[in-house]
């Protein structure tokens, strides 16, 4: 995943995020006061300008903070939200939404809007109360400092290439000794569909001797006209080589078929000159390895070189900056082109069309897969039937529904393949994040991640974005100490944060740990007082102190920085992972880092389960939470008490779970001896041993939701349709455990038992 | 037939009128999705005795309702000849066991009786009217009185 694909995927938050300020910010303005609403606003505005700083998309944060800074003093009570502010605040939305776009498509926005703008939040922040400290941190935006990203080109990212090949023309006058040829190449746009590259069959060219090129862009049409997959610009080539026409076509041997290749020899001297004058053909020296080197390489060349580069040519487009920088700076190499580099330039522009992704609706895709599911289901209970009525195997019929079968399978394939997805992804935007915020905090940070490849539902994963931004921020931001302070300490100056997920009992568990500090505790516990979140002679456990974090409103930074530090931290991400239908937990060490662990569920993601009896009913019990199973014998299961009982195995004890009592499918305990026990482990920790009746094997099974319909039911995880069409339950192995221990399954008012 | 032709003007709603037991009761055409015949459920644990358990319908885990059982009547003991009619209540779509499809109603509001003043807590709760056609006298059943929004409930 390269950077462009990590930047579109945050102008597609951003999106997500402006529509949700703006419905906030309506709603405000109908006189909705809710602190929810406000919340909900400033974080739209804070995610917004977190990314952007990310990106460093310095006009973008600089706009956000002075708006975020305003959207603040709303929320905590400063500022009366009235019409007036709203209106204000509404036009600071669009210009937000602007500077997006401008930010994404190139283009600019209306300075004198959005200073305007600026001046009037800022005015409000300092008005009627006295300015919030951040309000004078608040730098004004840099009238312009545009990054490279967002250099000015119109509207659909392409540009005119003004660029004078004056300055080092006939520099190289090509050596006489060799014969020379002309070879004029067309590529077709089947060549680039089938991988092949222009530029590097012309670099291949340059090897085998020295030669210049012109590159044709006479075909080229109108914006609007062209077709981004077509091909339209053609190259000729004057090549002095000892390999003969033969070691020319050698190098296009694999794109022959999808260009058009003229080779002629030329005749010496009085003939390259007449060509030179005849076709706008110069010689550009030009190294073609730095076509090679990424844009950052070669960003940088250019800007060591810009005076050179400026006298070179008056150029704006940064590829052309380059090649002149390379052209002054690097005569003596070999001979190559500024054709290629805008053929470059403009396969560049033709890239993102390549990885090119549409956002689907989720619903439309579980339909799908719903869909899918039952054709699976149909088709077997097809061939079942085409079995029983017809006993010549060897039909068309049966060849017919073996093919079918294939297909279904395949189709089923393809389709879970769309929903369940690598939290990768995440992983490695979190790399770009923790990176950014090492430079700006100047600490020295290195990210560990493990278990990139735990499949997870694209929900889990969409949603798991933000929240775990969030985390990492605050752990570089707070857990981690300066690295003066680390040595002092003994510790490797350099702090680690480790990102680990695992599938556990039908969850995904995301740990994030950092050798840090780890929380400070007594700091935690003034700041609670001083918010009014405890009062001051609350009796609290390390953990309870730990755990108000999670409460809004709460930082425990000093200062406000443009990373974090709002408070709108760790509250956001418990609400997160909580509406996913998550937990998340804190346990820290002082001195020796913290570790928030979250587990959420694994909606829709297949799951492999065993696929069990009990009391006639068909349940399925998570892999991944079963130890072994095992036969029990009558002498090593041990009555305890009136009617727990304890199995032995291999001399500890560990007591014995009736699944079809503790779920009520049967009234009486059932024989241990008659059934098979499954040794589960939970999230709790501790063995127990279920008892079901029998086992039926093992199987992927596709989650289901029992909420969507019915409600949630104590002891079911959720529910799964098996090959014969029919539902079954999925056990909760953890709350079946819990249940066991005393504390009964708990009974919810729902759908179910009203009434 | 004639009640079909009589009200086919403004304000006139289509229902669909069943079977349980020797009464008949009817919903709003509008809430109900489609009508299929009874299949082996499978059983929740933990659930009320009208909850039959859940089906499969296309993907989607579909409760099973004893509407009977629900009205407070005998639970119904399914056989293949018995119906479901699939409704969609708020925002859930359940299955509601029944005897059988009798018929499909056009009437308009001034068919509709107001319900006698009965003690039962339950009749009040679901019905919404009664209808008499053809001598019949069909209880029109408010599915949102049956399965309130849980939602506003927890």
């Amino acid at each position: 995943m390269d950077m462009n694909e990590i930047k579109e995927i945050f102008f597609q938050e951003c999106e997500e995020q402006l529509a949700e300020l703006e419905s906030g910010l309506l709603k405000l303005n109908d006189g909705d006061r809710d602190p929810e609403t406000v919340n909900a606003v400033f974080r739209a505005v804070h995610s917004i300008k977190g990314g952007a700083g990310a990106f460093g998309l310095d006009d973008l944060v600089a706009f956000a903070h002075v708006f975020e800074t305003t959207l603040d003093c709303v929320r905590s009570n400063k500022l009366e939200p009235t019409q007036d502010v709203l209106k204000v605040m509404l036009k600071s939305a669009d210009v937000l939404a602007d500077l997006t776009n401008a930010a994404r498509d190139g283009g600019s926005v209306d300075e004198s809007r959005s200073r305007g703008l600026v001046k009037e939040l800022e005015a409000l922040a300092h008005g009627e109360v006295p300015a919030p400290s951040a309000a004078v941190e608040a730098p004004a935006p840099k009238a312009a400092a545009p990054v490279v990203a967002v250099a000015p080109t119109d509207p659909s990212g392409f540009q005119p290439i003004p660029f004078s090949f004056d300055d080092f023309g006939g520099e190289d006058e090509p050596a006489a000794a060799l014969p020379t040829y002309e070879v004029t190449f067309k590529p077709r746009a089947e060549l680039f569909s089938k991988g092949n590259e222009a530029s590097l069959l012309l670099r291949d060219l340059s090897r085998i001797g020295e030669m210049s090129i012109f590159c044709n862009t006479d075909d080229v049409p109108a914006l609007h006209k062209m077709d981004p997959e077509g091909s339209y610009l053609h190259w000729v080539i004057s090549i002095k080589t000892d390999k003969g026409e033969e070691g020319i076509r050698q190098v296009f041997e694999f794109a022959e078929w999808d260009c058009e290749l003229d080779i002629k020899l030329q005749e010496d001297g009085a003939a390259s000159a007449e060509a030179d004058s005849e076709l706008p053909m110069i010689p550009v020296p030009f190294d073609l390895s730095l076509l090679d080197a990424g844009p950052a390489v070669a960003e940088a060349d250019t800007s060591a070189d810009v005076a050179a580069a400026a006298a070179a040519a008056d150029t704006a487009s940064n590829v052309m900056q380059m090649a002149g920088a390379a052209a002054r700076g690097e005569k003596k190499e070999s001979a190559a082109t500024a054709a290629a580099a805008a053929a470059n330039n403009a396969q560049a522009a033709n890239n993102p069309s390549a990885g090119q992704t549409i956002r689907v609706d989720l619903d439309r895709v579980d339909r799908l897969i719903n869909l899918v599911g039952e054709l699976v289901i149909n088709q077997a209970m097809l061939s079942q039937s085409v079995i029983e009525n017809d006993n010549n195997g060897t039909s068309s019929i049966n060849m017919g529904l073996e093919e079918l079968q294939q297909l279904t399978r395949e189709i089923q394939d393809s389709v879970m393949a769309i929903r369940a997805q690598p939290v990768k992804p995440v992983f490695q935007r979190m790399a770009r994040t923790v990176r950014e915020i090492a430079d700006i905090t100047g600490k020295s940070v290195r990210l560990v991640t493990e278990g990139e490849n735990t499949e997870v539902d694209k929900t889990v994963i969409d949603k798991l974005a933000e929240p775990l931004t969030h985390m990492i921020r605050n752990a570089v931001d707070h857990g981690l100490e300066m690295p003066e302070k680390r040595v002092a300490l003994g510790k490797n100056p350099e702090g680690t944060v480790k990102l680990t997920a695992k599938h556990r009992s039908g969850r995904i568990v995301i740990e994030l740990t950092d050798d840090g500090a780890g929380i400070n505790r007594e700091k935690v516990r003034q700041k609670a007082i001083a918010n009014d979140l405890i009062s001051a002679d609350a009796n609290l456990t390390d953990e309870e102190i730990d755990n108000l974090i999670f409460h809004a409103g709460f930082s425990t930074a000093d200062k406000v920085s443009d990373l974090s530090g709002r408070g709108v931290g760790m509250d956001v991400v418990k609400r997160s992972i909580q509406a996913l239908g998550g937990r998340i937990s804190i346990s820290s060490k002082p001195g020796q880092g913290s570790t928030f662990s979250m587990s959420l569920p694994l909606t829709l993601a297949v799951l492999d389960g065993m696929v069990v009896t009990v009391a006639g009913q068909t349940l399925v019990v998570p892999l991944t939470a079963i130890v072994e199973t095992l036969q029990p014998e009558a002498s090593s299961i041990h009555s305890f008490g009136a009617t727990q009982r304890l199995i032995s195995i291999r001399n500890s004890f560990c007591p014995l779970v009736d699944v079809g009592r503790i779920l009520n499918f049967r009234a009486m305990q059932a024989n241990p001896v008659e059934g098979v026990a499954l040794l589960v482990e939970s999230e709790g920790g501790g063995q127990r041993a279920l008892m079901v009746d029998a086992i039926q094997g093992q199987r992927q099974v596709v989650i289901k939701s029992l909420e969507a319909n019915y409600t949630h039911v104590p002891g079911i995880a959720a529910a799964t349709i098996l090959g014969d069409g029919r539902v079954a339950l999925i056990l909760d192995v953890d709350a079946v455990v819990a249940a066991s221990r005393g504390q009964s399954l708990k009974q919810e008012m729902s759908l179910a038992s009203v009434g | 037939m004639s009640y079909l032709v009589k009200n086919l003007t403004q304000g006139s709603r289509e229902l669909i009128a069943f079977r349980i037991g020797d009464q008949e009761f009817c919903v709003n055409i509008m809430s109900v999705r489609e009508i299929r015949g009874w299949t082996p459920a499978t059983p929740m644990p933990h659930s009320p005795s009208y909850m039959k358990g859940v089906l499969n319908l296309r993907g989607a885990v579909l409760p099973i309702i004893d509407l009977s059982a629900r009205l407070g009547m005998r639970p119904t003991e399914p056989s293949p000849r018995h119906v479901i009619i699939v409704a969609q209540v708020n925002r859930k779509v359940v299955g509601l066991l029944v005897e059988a499809v009798s018929d499909i109603l056009t009437v308009t509001d001034d068919n509709i009786q107001p319900t006698p003043e009965i003690s039962s807590d339950l009749e009040k709760q679901f019905a919404r009217g009664i209808l008499a056609i053809d001598k019949r006298m069909i209880c029109l059943v408010e599915l949102e009185g049956l399965f309130p929004d849980e939602s506003e409930a927890a």
